[in-house]
């Protein structure tokens, strides 16, 4: 989902550096306060507003002057004004949302349903409901290509990846992936895509022409079981040589040399890390923290947490408002 | 796993029944008229503990199965039999018969004593209901396996998280039906092997007789000597109940009130159980126990083996089941697998009030050699199972 951001970012200004804008703030959805934190661009809370009920995944309008807010428990995509943070409208009667991704065109929104088993398409301006496709149980993590064509549904416990063509209107594959697959991230030139399999404690590479699976990264930080590493969020840098991988209950972020496919080194962070978002100038690396209600920020230049912030409970997605 | 899903699992996904060729098919085994499933009435026709049927938890699992028929093109199938107690031995040798992968037990332990004593054929049983640790012991079978966790395992649950909290002083207060005697034998054993200790092994007895006082009012046993926690062997209930905020002293009241050791709870909130519970509630419309806990887990062993293997093939299935990578997802935060000494399924446990669940077991800082879930329940090398 991020790799995305940074993908469309790319794409939109057409060159590599990304000119900073922006307010520098952060959003943290805390999925069990209904809230969400706002960090300043000095990582201190900057304030916290009201969300609706269970906020989870985040993801920015194309033009970035909304962002929306996935409510899982009281069935809604929230949209909210980047500048002000109000509350503009709501996508009512999604059922269950977990996590979302913008469609190149900037009208659709794919959402996975958590409990109906299907991933949906809505349209972002009338809030209409475009498409629905079957998944299996508990889908998860979105991610749509550039060109607008793929869609992939992570479904967490059919342990599948759902291939969609939206221009065919079907889904076109079933991939069979490791227990528990989480979340998303492609390689800037989109020939591989990465999904998390939380349970396997691994990352499986798809190779995005043929829909197979081509390799697999195992993670174990020092003094760890393989059942504490439960890997979730992964997210890659622009120009694809770094991928970050959250290890859940390990507590660590792994870091990943995407080329090679091996890790280069593990950054010790909070509790049960789950969300992951990079700065624009990607020298800095936002971990949320579920387990300790708390955001670990990273320079990813040496590779350490430089401070951790408290934030709001179970922190759950962060978005930066940097671009 | 790649090597394996390389071959051919990435299939167009069209329509479903188009290339289903094989089908999975699980029988679930119940006996008829079941007593145990009636309710457990006592004075003033109060049920202190509806039991369910494990079978919503197995059609749980198995609702889940279609789209992923879609990716595999293997059909699932559940066979729901309820029987008399005279047919239960030739409906699983029927099944075997069939071609059915596994038959699921959901049957009283005579039943399944003279089940297991006359069916000599290779079916893969799975026991969804009983505890007792007898199946995993002296009483084990080479071709049961067990999702429901042993007696000993949910004692030693409970006797970690007492050391964890140093609550170190039991006072052990039993009553006298067979299960509860079972129980307070595994309670024993689990403060051993924890290095608890416990400071007054008690028997209640259910009576109003003065002259009996010392059995069955709640102040007088639960006196002196000095303890930290009082730990209650008490199936049926009916005394249990009124132990807490009743005691001599205050000291929290644990086992079969209070805190109790179990498979699962309707509020677990970690590991994704919340969206299991949600699915079940809506299936079944009542929260989620441990048995249905249990009969969905068996079903999502099944389904996971044949997805890994790609194969309906009974013998296949048991062989990738025993295999060393074998691995499910609990909702329980770790990857589950069978013993292979005596086939019962490793599994954490919840420690659970009647609405939180406070703690879940292996607690931090119990380390095995192995595998840290077996610090839970009889191991390896204790194990009294000639399975291996």
């Amino acid at each position: 989902m991020k790799a995305v951001l940074v993908a469309m970012a790319l794409t939109l200004l057409a060159a590599p550096a990304v000119s900073a804008a922006g307010s520098g703030l952060a959003f943290v959805a805390n999925e069990r306060d209904d809230t969400l934190t706002i960090l300043g661009p000095d990582h201190r809370v900057a304030g916290t507003i009201d969300s609706c009920a269970r906020p989870r995944g985040m993801h920015f309008s194309a033009d970035r002057k909304e962002f929306f807010v996935a409510c899982a428990d009281d069935d809604q995509i929230a949209i909210y004004d980047t500048a002000t943070r109000e509350l503009l409208r709501r996508i009512r009667g999604v059922p269950a949302p977990e996590t979302f991704d913008l469609h190149p065109d900037g009208r659709r929104l794919i959402v996975s349903n958590e409990e109906d088993a299907t991933a949906t398409v809505y349209d972002v301006e009338t809030g209409e409901l475009l498409a629905e496709y079957e998944t299996g149980e508990e889908p998860e993590g979105v991610q749509v290509t550039s060109g607008g064509r793929l869609v992939f549904v992570a479904s967490e416990a059919a342990n599948l990846v759902h291939v969609i063509d939206l221009d065919a209107d079907e889904v076109i594959a079933d991939i069979l992936v490791d227990t528990r697959p989480r979340r998303f991230a492609l390689t800037p030139d989109e020939k591989e895509l990465w999904v998390s399999a939380e349970l396997a404690g691994m990352i499986n590479i798809i190779d995005v022409e043929t829909l197979k699976l081509v390799g697999d990264i195992a993670f174990l930080p020092t003094g760890f079981r393989p059942e504490q590493v439960t890997p979730v969020d992964v997210i890659m840098n622009s120009e694809g040589s770094r991928a970050y991988v959250a290890l859940g209950r390990a507590n660590h972020v792994a870091v990943v040399d995407v080329r090679k496919r091996e890790v280069i080194d593990y950054i010790l962070v909070g509790k049960r890390a789950w969300g992951l978002e990079l700065s624009a100038d990607e020298k800095t690396l936002y971990v949320a923290n579920g387990l300790s209600d708390d955001v670990s920020i990273i320079d990813t230049g040496t590779r350490q947490a430089t401070t951790t912030i408290p934030v709001g409970r179970v922190p759950y997605d962060v978005l930066i408002d940097d671009r | 796993m790649i090597a394996k899903l390389v071959a051919a699992l990435i299939l167009a996904a069209v329509a479903g029944p188009a290339f289903s060729a094989e089908t999975a098919r699980v029988v679930y085994l119940g006996l008829q008229d079941d007593p145990y499933y009636e309710p457990q009435r006592v004075y003033t026709g109060l049920s202190l503990k509806d039991r369910n049927r494990p079978l919503d938890g197995v059609r749980l699992a198995f609702r889940g199965t279609r789209i992923l028929t879609r990716a595999i093109g293997i059909e699932f199938e559940l066979q729901e039999r309820l029987l008399g107690a005279e047919e239960l031995a030739g409906a699983v040798r029927a099944a075997g018969d069939d071609g059915a992968i596994a038959v699921l037990l959901d049957l009283p332990a005579d039943r399944m004593e003279s089940l297991l004593a006359t069916g000599s054929g290779n079916e893969l049983l799975f026991n969804i209901r009983d505890g007792a640790d007898r199946w995993r012991g002296a009483d084990c079978n080479a071709n049961l396996l067990h999702t429901m966790p042993s007696r000993s395992m949910l004692t030693d649950a409970m006797a970690q998280y007492l050391r964890f909290r140093r609550w170190t002083r039991i006072l052990l207060l039993s009553g006298d039906a067979l299960a509860d005697g079972e129980e307070a034998d595994a309670i024993r054993r689990s403060t051993a092997k924890f290095g608890l200790k416990i400071v007054a092994d008690r028997d209640f007895v259910l009576t109003n007789d003065p002259r009996r006082r010392d059995l069955s009012n709640i102040a007088l046993l639960t006196g002196p000597p000095a303890h930290d926690v009082i730990w209650l062997a008490d199936a049926e209930g009916e005394f249990g109940r009124y132990v807490p905020y009743a005691t001599y002293s205050p000291r929290p009241v644990v086992g079969a009130e209070g805190l109790s050791a179990v498979a699962w709870h309707w509020t677990w909130e970690r590991h994704g159980a919340p969206q299991l519970n949600q699915r079940f509630r809506r299936i079944a419309d009542r929260d989620m126990q441990m048995s249905d806990w249990a009969g969905w887990a068996a079903g999502q062993t099944v389904i996971e083996a044949v997805t890994k293997s790609g194969s309906t093939n009974p013998g296949t299935i048991v062989e990738t089941i025993r295999s060393e990578e074998f691995a499910i997802d609990l909702y329980k935060g770790v990857r589950g697998s069978f013993r292979r000494w005596n086939g019962q399924l490793r599994q954490p446990i919840l420690l659970a009030t009647h609405n939180a669940v406070i703690a879940s077991a292996p607690l931090e800082g119990f380390e095995h050699q192995v595998d840290t879930l077996d610090t839970l329940g009889f191991d390896e090398a204790e194990s009294p199972c000639l399975r291996r």
